[in-house]
Order: C-alpha cells, then sequence, then structure tokens
C-alpha cells in the first residue's frame, strides 16, 4: 500500500529522533498524505514499520482528529465553530457550506471534492469566522465568500504535506 | 490612551521578518552571540531567574525556578517549546511563528545552551501548516549560517531542533500529554511528580516553555534582568501579548506591561461595536472564570486575576457584548471540552458528558429546574477530582456563566413547561463522535 518513497522517509524520520517510535505521528501524517487516509491495512504497514502492534498504532489514530480512519474528500474545509467564530457567524458559514455542497457537518460531497469539518479553536481568532482551506487559513469568512472558495479550491492541486525530513 | 509596549512583536510588522538576514538586520542573533561562548549556561539561568519571568502558556510558574529543578548531574536534557496553542481565543503564538519563527529559535538556542540541552523540540499543532513550513525554513536558514548544528561558534555545544507535528489534540498542550505525544502515543497526561524537569521525555530531564516565554528569554538576555523588572507590575514582569477577540471592532494581538487594564486593552482592540455595550469576557482563554462590566479596571496581571477567582491563563480576551446569549457560549465550550477530553479519568470524562447534555437540553428547551444545581455540583466535582488541570478549567467557564447571568439560563428553563420534572436521561450516552468521518 505505501509507497517505497513513504516508507524510506519514514524509516528516516525514526532516525532522527532519539527513540524511533517519536516518529509515529509524522509517519502517519506521511501515509495519510500519500493515501488519503489511514485504512487498517496502513496502519498494520506503519505497526511493522515501527515494530509495535497493530493496536497500538491504531489507539493513537483514533485519538487525533487529523488522523482520518475513513476515505475524505480531496479537500478538506475546517470550519472553527468555537466561541470567538461564533460570536461571528461561524454557524451560518458552516450551514451555507454544507447547504452549497449539500453534506452535513463532517460529511464529504457527493464528487468526493470536499470534506467540511466543523473544528474547536484553529487559533485565528483576530481573523473570526475563519476556516482552514487545506493548508490555507481564511478569514474573516463572508457566506458570499464561499462560491469563490469552493471554485478556487476546486481549481488548485492538493498540497501535499511539506518534506518532513529537512527539520 | 496607553501605547502599546512592543517588545516581542516589535517587528511583527515587517514583511519579510521571517527571513535570516531581515531578522538580522533587525538585531536578530545578536544576543545569541553575546551568549555563546562568552557567557556560562549558570549565568543565564540566573539572570532568568532574576528577572522574574513567568511562564506564558496560561499557568504562570516561574521559569528560571523551573529550570532550576533539573537535577544537577544528569547527562541528557530536552527542551521541548510547547506551540500545541489550542486554547479557545489564543494565537499569539501562530503570530510569532508564521512571521518572526527566527525569534523563537534564538530564544530556543539560548534557553537550551543555558539549561545544556543538545535536543530541543518544537511542538506544533498540526494545523499550523504555514506556521510548520516557516519554521522548519528558518531552522534550514539557521543551520547553514552554523547558529546550529554541531560546535556552535567553534565551542563544543552541539543543538538539534526537530520540529514535531501533533495532530489535533487540545490535550497534546499539557506539558505531559506533549511528552508522551512525542513519544508516539496519545496525548493523555502523566501523574505529577515526577515532574518533566526530573523524568520527562524518554525519562530524562526536560524543560517544556511556551513559544512566547522562550521569546521573552532573548530579550531578558540582552537588556538584562533589571530592565525585564522595571516592567509591569511585582511578581508580574514584562511584557505580555494580549490577543483581543469576539464582539470588539479590532480583534488581534496587542503587546503592553503586564497588569494594564482590561478597559485599555478593550480600548486599543477598537472598542465595542457601535450600540453595543460590554457585557462580559473570558480574560484567559476560555478555561476560566468571566469577567464582567464591574472588573473593566481590573489590572490584567496573573496575581489579581488569580485573586478575583479567574485567570491570566493565556491572555486569550474573549469579548461578549450585550448581544450574546450566554447560555449558547456555555454550551459551545462544554462542547469542545467534552471533544477534547483525553477520557484518562473518570471525572473528566464523565462530567464534561453529563454537562454538555444538561446544556444542550436547557438550550433545547427541555432543561429542567434541577439542571443547574446538579450542573454546578458535576463541575465542581470534576474539577476537584479530576487526573490533570483540564477538568479544573472547564468548570469556572461554566460556573460562572450560570453564576453571573442565572437569569439567561432561567429564562431557558422556563420554556419547559414541564421543567418541574425529572426526565430520566440516557446513560448509554452514545460514545460514537457526532461526524461521520472520523
Amino acid at each position: 500500500m505505501l509507497s517505497q518513497k513513504t516508507i524510506t522517509a519514514i524509516l528516516e524520520l525514526q532516525g532522527q529522533y532519539p527513540k524511533k517510535r517519536s516518529a509515529l505521528l509524522p509517519a502517519l501524517h506521511l501515509a495519510q498524505a500519500e493515501i488519503g487516509y489511514l485504512p487498517l491495512e496502513v496502519q498494520q504497514e506503519i505497526a511493522a514499520l515501527f515494530e509495535i502492534t497493530a493496536n497500538e498504532v491504531h489507539a493513537v489514530v483514533t485519538f487525533y482528529d487529523m488522523l482520518f480512519e475513513k476515505p475524505v474528500g480531496k479537500h478538506i474545509i475546517r470550519v472553527c465553530k468555537n466561541v470567538s467564530c461564533m460570536l461571528r457567524g461561524s454557524d451560518e458559514i458552516l450551514e451555507n457550506l454544507c447547504c452549497k455542497l449539500n453534506i452535513k457537518p463532517g460529511g464529504t460531497n457527493v464528487d468526493g471534492q470536499f470534506t467540511v469539518i466543523p473544528t474547536e479553536c484553529l487559533a485565528a481568532c483576530d481573523r473570526a469566522p475563519m476556516l482552514l482551506l487545506d493548508e490555507e487559513v481564511i478569514g474573516p469568512v463572508h457566506k458570499d465568500d464561499l462560491d469563490g472558495i469552493l471554485k478556487q479550491a476546486s481549481e488548485m492541486i492538493r498540497p501535499l504535506v511539506k518534506d518532513v525530513d529537512d527539520g | 490612551m496607553m501605547a502599546e509596549m512592543r517588545v516581542l512583536l516589535e517587528h511583527i510588522d515587517c514583511p519579510k521578518q521571517c527571513q535570516l538576514s531581515v531578522y538580522e538586520k533587525n538585531g536578530g542573533y545578536q544576543t545569541l552571540k553575546q551568549v555563546i561562548p562568552a557567557m556560562e549556561p549558570a549565568a543565564i539561568v540566573e539572570c532568568v531567574k532574576q528577572s522574574g519571568l513567568r511562564g506564558r502558556g496560561g499557568a504562570g510558574f516561574l521559569t528560571g525556578q523551573k529550570w532550576s529543578f533539573l537535577p544537577p548531574n544528569r547527562t541528557i536534557t530536552y527542551l521541548v517549546c510547547n506551540s500545541d496553542e489550542s486554547e479557545p481565543g489564543s494565537f499569539k503564538d501562530r503570530l510569532i511563528i508564521e512571521r518572526d519563527p527566527h525569534q523563537l529559535i534564538e530564544g530556543i538556542i539560548i534557553a537550551s545552551y543555558a539549561i545544556l540541552a543538545e535536543h530541543a523540540f518544537i511542538y506544533c499543532r498540526g494545523e499550523f501548516f504555514e506556521g510548520i513550513a516557516k519554521l522548519r525554513q528558518a531552522i534550514k536558514e539557521v543551520k547553514e549560517r552554523g547558529y546550529l548544528g554541531k560546535n556552535i561558534f567553534g565551542t563544543n555545544y552541539n543543538l538539534e531542533i526537530i520540529v514535531h507535528t501533533g495532530a489535533g489534540s487540545y490535550m497534546a498542550g499539557e506539558e505531559t500529554a506533549q511528552l508522551n505525544s512525542i513519544e508516539g502515543f496519545r496525548a493523555t497526561p502523566r501523574l505529577r511528580p515526577p515532574f518533566p524537569a526530573v523524568a520527562g521525555l524518554y525519562g530524562s530531564p526536560t524543560i517544556v516553555n511556551n513559544v512566547e516565554t522562550l521569546c521573552n528569554v532573548v530579550h531578558i538576555v540582552k537588556h538584562g534582568a533589571t530592565w525585564y523588572q522595571g516592567i509591569g507590575t511585582v511578581h508580574n514582569r514584562g511584557t505580555k501579548i494580549f490577543q483581543v477577540s469576539g464582539q470588539v471592532q479590532a480583534p488581534g494581538c496587542y503587546e503592553f506591561p503586564m497588569g494594564i487594564s482590561l478597559r485599555s486593552v478593550l480600548e486599543h482592540a477598537g472598542g465595542m461595536f457601535p450600540n453595543r455595550t460590554f457585557k462580559a469576557c473570558y480574560p484567559g482563554g476560555s478555561s476560566c472564570a468571566l469577567l464582567t462590566r464591574h472588573d473593566l479596571d481590573i489590572c490584567m496581571d496573573f496575581d489579581t486575576l488569580t485573586a478575583r477567582k479567574s485567570a491570566l491563563g493565556t491572555a486569550s480576551i474573549i469579548v461578549f457584548d450585550d448581544s450574546t446569549d450566554m447560555v449558547k457560549v456555555a454550551e459551545r465550550l462544554m462542547e469542545f471540552y467534552q471533544d477534547e477530553s483525553c477520557g484518562k479519568c473518570t471525572p473528566c470524562r464523565e462530567g464534561t458528558r453529563w454537562t454538555l447534555q444538561m446544556l444542550q437540553r436547557i438550550c433545547a428547551g427541555g432543561g429542567t429546574w434541577n439542571d443547574l444545581t446538579v450542573i454546578d455540583q458535576i463541575c465542581h466535582h470534576m474539577a476537584a477530582t479530576s487526573f490533570c488541570a483540564f477538568a479544573a478549567g472547564a468548570a469556572p467557564p461554566i460556573i460562572s456563566a450560570i453564576a453571573e447571568f442565572k437569569d439567561e439560563f432561567i429564562s431557558y428553563i422556563k420554556r419547559n413547561p414541564a421543567a418541574g420534572e425529572l426526565p430520566p436521561m440516557s446513560v448509554a450516552y452514545p460514545y460514537k463522535k457526532s461526524l461521520n468521518v472520523i
């Protein structure tokens, strides 16, 4: 499932830490960047690379919000729903966005382009209401901007997680 | 109006500050060059101790004292820079990392040298895509220049900085949970003692400091402890980056000496919207008690706010005007705490869920008269008995919202014609997340 390139990158990451298990989260990010999500087979593969059980990998995957066990859209839109954004109309943004894509919060639209995830505070409250379109912070967002944002996203190629090995 | 005092944010608006050449042109890395090799590590620790610097991550613990908890005869020391910034309303670390990453890196090198750490980690929350890229770029530049790596400035001091990406967890901001996360486990807290300074990352002595704390170190070493002691109020020295968000006209980061009044900070943030009045605010992120219009002249520092039974926390001020529905605020915040509770201990895992259920039914018009009492009991109980400080932060925003704005909760409950009865609550609360992607 994982390409040789990703496996090599993971092994390299392991070498950068005093203990190789520390590279687990960055490795999961890399695997997810390649596959799109983390199905059990990939978790097993990673477990083998780290010489731990698949259960241990699963425990980590299920804990962190950014790791997906099921397929997600090509673009991920994280809409902040916490108080600072709520006060400035994030509920309306989320509702409009879901309505435009004909999905429920957390869902993926029919052509698999977008997944919309209501998210806890993303630390950009000065730009409330804000959202994270893949890797880019956008805000303050007005509901009339949403069409443009979706259009911009569908025209761009999904950026992969930046090289993890030059840190 | 009192002017801002920009120390950490002095060059934040400079467009290319994130580049090494520009940072150096603005005086950057001068302090580092004065420190290595001319200064003894112990002298830096002493200087930070004398300055009275208190940690900027929320707890306000004395940084110099934390450093001096390191056992004297240690072989390995780690420094972890906590930039998991996830407290609702907090956005100072993002600003520094994205706009002025070298300031942080200079702080990390000086602090690492002071505590004899040869490995430093920057635990950056996974959603900081731009910040992570900027930090990696900055580290690469600095390494090429020889400020990082082996034999820094010809000494036998070596330092590597690893940018470690989180993956979406508020709990990973708690220092011991962060260490677990770096070790490749779930971000759940560890029992303290032993404190990380004694047994931290991989069981070795470790210092965990916030981004803003480490940036302060640069300026303290540069200008001296006496200079730092001249800023702020007694026991609350230095400047603080106040982040104002919510219902103000100009949300953003504003840097002032500690102890400035809440009113002044709000004025700088543009004040209220036209025809709106100040109702309340959380002064230190969401995990503290509300301040109300009676507190506008309060002195914004650690000790004054603690005495007021609130907290300065990360100095992230979330402002509410008179149009705000405080019941909805309480519900939304408890949703956050329920979502982020790591599940390790029962009081927090169950307490946040039951409180949320009750707040949700109050909002939906099905609240009962008993609910407010039970919420209060559960919140006090979980704050007192949970394993880490998480629940102690989850309780005050709710308790204070009910205490200060009880009439709003009552008017919600009045919508329920059967508010006097106690409907059974489903014990088997669905454990699955409401999102279908996860």
